[in-house]
């Protein structure tokens, strides 16, 4: 196991390598002043020529590309001339939003897409199995952003002063207030230094931070605030976990050991539980692993539709004012994050299916 | 005589035909066995449809605002649906969705959006197709360092979530369709390669192979005429599957102001436009929409037909 984790790492090497030339290029590819698409139109000459020897832009193109690895290396993503602050100081803020969203959504199409799978495998071919499938497949081809929009005029307008009532923007509303738990806690960790930047990290989350500060109010408006957004975003991971727990599930359940199983006089619900769940659930780690790469882009989409202030709205932004020193970080780290679940996935697949490990 | 159509219809029946039968007659017959591709193909051929004859269905030139039509139609921006047979008065212009933010016709925009969005799947997917088949084909017949680069680069690209990368390139070059079409192009080129790598790599070493090297056929000929041949149905099924995920991407960069610009009719820009409007003109964001969730349901519906329909592991059921 340890053989293959290390081979896993020094394969994704090359990747990471890739990703930041990729972006590299990329930058170099912008027409016009690179100076100026990075800072602005409205920089002037002395900033400029400044901003031209630290990122050694007068340099050979490969001492160029040493320079921004040593940058990125140091966490140094640049300053975004849009916020007028240092582009990592801006991700550290907004990350955390964007990391609780797709959690949720995550959660979402889990809670949702294997129960229906696994029914729908458990009861092959019947008017159960066919609504589901219908549902999953019109699940993959809705766009995020109008089924973002339609969920909030339903819950927001259609069903306004019914219990389902949802809010359809934001995070909070207003009047809640939320304090960070360590502050609660009564901890002192100053302004910087790791143990602030993890701990501010996840007071920035919302739920996390109300349960751990035991703020059930905030909790619950946080949760409600959440709901339709969540959706939006899960309903594709949704669709695709549903297809593959019932595609999963109808192999292992045409197995002999199923047939032997229910032979021995074991219910229905344990051979389908015990013996035929268990085994599913391996090409649906894949699935699930790859779905939080779609999630982050796809969170794009819906933090601009319910105007969540998460990476996913920042890049809308930055986009809009063509801010490409924030499209370019926030490029990185996302790729950098993909590839990093991509491995915890191989290696997670590894632990579960010994013959993968083993080849 | 006679009896030889009956005959060979029998074994037909009980799947023992000794008439020799295509590929693609057997797919066509089993994708015809299947409802869900049959409605894929249904909706797509009624998409087809609609985007050749939209100049005739389409009452209004979709960049045409009203107030410059012919007579001017003195109408409010926004104007809900208008359909005489559901009473709607008479001497109202009729306009079965409504008019958008510019007082423009939704229907004939709708309509028109129809051809942006087929072109945009057809187009991205066909180019990153050809890409995509050389540089499979390239990397699996050399191997090597050749294989090596290309894979790898494969790799770099699959690394980043597609839309994001879709985004990032399209922020370099510049908001615009051709520019949305190429970045999606580009972020899709890795699933091709890889499928017609993997062709590649299966028979690479098969004996017609080596014969055809054998009687000195050269490497455009194994590769193009012996090998390739063998990725058509893998390239068929992911192409019809990503036509799907390239109208949606587009969609998505458009909805975000990075793909097709006013006024071009396409679905994805119509409904980004008047995103802020879903609670007083939800019929504005809610058509759009529904068109773009159709069309790609099409696409995905007929894909999975076809993947079934290939695959031979599924013989029997034909």
């Amino acid at each position: 196991m340890t053989t293959y984790i290390l081979r896993r790492l020094l394969l994704s090497i090359p990747v990471l390598f890739g990703i930041l030339f990729a972006t590299f290029a990329l930058s170099r590819l912008i027409p016009g002043d690179p100076c100026r698409a990075m800072l602005g139109e409205k920089a002037t000459d002395a900033v400029c020529n400044e901003f031209i020897s630290r990122h050694g832009l007068d340099k050979p193109i490969p001492i160029q590309f040493g320079v921004y690895v040593n940058e990125i290396a140091h966490g140094d993503f640049g300053r975004s001339f849009r916020f007028s602050k240092p582009v990592t100081d801006l991700l550290m803020e907004r990350l955390p939003i964007t990391v609780e969203l797709a959690f949720s959504a995550l959660l979402v199409s889990i809670l949702v897409g294997i129960p229906l799978g696994v029914i729908s495998a458990v009861r092959h071919n019947s008017w159960l199995d066919v609504l589901t499938m219908l549902w999953a497949n019109i699940g993959v081809s809705m766009p995020v952003f109008w089924l973002g929009l339609m969920l909030a005029y339903i819950f927001a307008l259609t069903l306004k002063d019914t219990p389902f009532q949802l809010p359809p923007s934001g995070r909070l509303s207003p009047g809640v207030l939320t304090t960070p738990f360590y502050e609660v806690w009564g901890l002192s960790l100053g302004s910087r230094g790791f143990f602030f930047t993890v701990a501010d990290f996840i007071g920035r989350m919302n739920i996390l931070n109300s349960i751990l500060s035991a703020n059930w109010e905030t909790l619950g408006d946080a949760i409600k605030h959440l709901i339709l957004p969540s959706i939006a975003l899960g309903t594709i991971p949704m669709a695709l976990i549903a297809r593959m727990a019932r595609s999963a599930m109808l192999e292992v359940l045409g197995q002999d050991y199923i047939r032997t199983a229910r032979a021995k006089g074991l219910t229905r619900n344990v051979v389908v539980m015990k013996h035929a769940f268990r085994n599913a659930l391996l090409p649906l780690v894949t699935v699930i692993g790859l779905s939080l790469g779609g999630l982050l882009g796809g969170a794009v989409l819906t933090e601009t539709v319910f105007n969540l202030s998460g990476v996913g709205r920042i890049l809308y932004d930055a986009i809009t004012a063509r801010d490409y020193g924030i499209v370019q970080a926030f490029t990185v780290v996302i790729a950098v994050f993909f590839v990093v679940l991509n491995l915890l996935v191989d290696i997670s697949y590894a632990y579960l299916d010994p013959r993968i490990r083993l080849d | 005589m006679t009896a030889e159509p009956a005959k060979i219809a029998k074994l037909d029946a009980e799947g023992l035909s000794l008439r020799s039968v295509s590929l693609w007659q057997i797919t066509w017959r089993r994708l015809f066995k299947r409802k869900s591709a049959i409605l894929g193909m249904v909706i797509l051929g009624i998409l087809i449809l609609i985007a050749f004859t939209a100049p005739i269905l389409a009452p209004y030139d979709p960049t045409l605002s009203m107030l410059d039509a012919n007579p001017p139609q003195n109408l409010d921006r926004r104007s809900a649906p208008c359909i005489h047979l559901f009473g709607c008065p008479v001497d109202q212009p009729q306009h079965i969705l409504g008019t958008d933010g510019n007082i423009r016709d939704e229907f004939s925009r709708l309509l028109y959006g129809a051809r942006v969005s087929l072109w945009i799947g057809l187009s991205t997917v066909t180019f990153a197709i050809v890409i995509g088949t050389v540089l499979g084909a390239l990397g699996g017949y050399f191997g090597g360092w050749i294989d090596n680069l290309i894979m790898r680069t494969m790799d770099v690209l699959l690394a980043f979530p597609s839309l994001l990368l879709a985004i990032a390139i399209v922020t370099v070059l510049g908001p615009g369709l051709t520019n949305a079409l190429l970045a999606i192009g580009i972020v899709s080129i890795p699933a091709y390669a890889r499928v017609v790598r993997a062709s590649v790599l299966s028979v690479r070493e098969m004996d017609y192979v080596s014969a055809t090297r054998a009687l000195g056929g050269n490497t455009f000929q194994i590769l193009f005429r012996r090998i390739l041949p063998n990725a058509l149905t893998p390239l068929i099924v992911q192409g019809t599957l990503g036509i799907a995920t390239a109208i949606l991407d587009a969609a998505a960069l458009s909805f975000l102001g990075l793909g097709a610009q006013p006024p071009m009719a396409e679905w994805g820009s119509m409904l980004g436009a008047e995103r802020n409007q879903v609670f007083t003109a939800p019929h504005l964001v809610f058509y759009p929409g529904l068109a773009i969730m159709l069309t790609v349901l099409s696409f995905n519906l007929l894909g999975d037909g076809l993947r079934d329909a290939l695959d031979p592991r599924l013989a029997h059921v034909s």
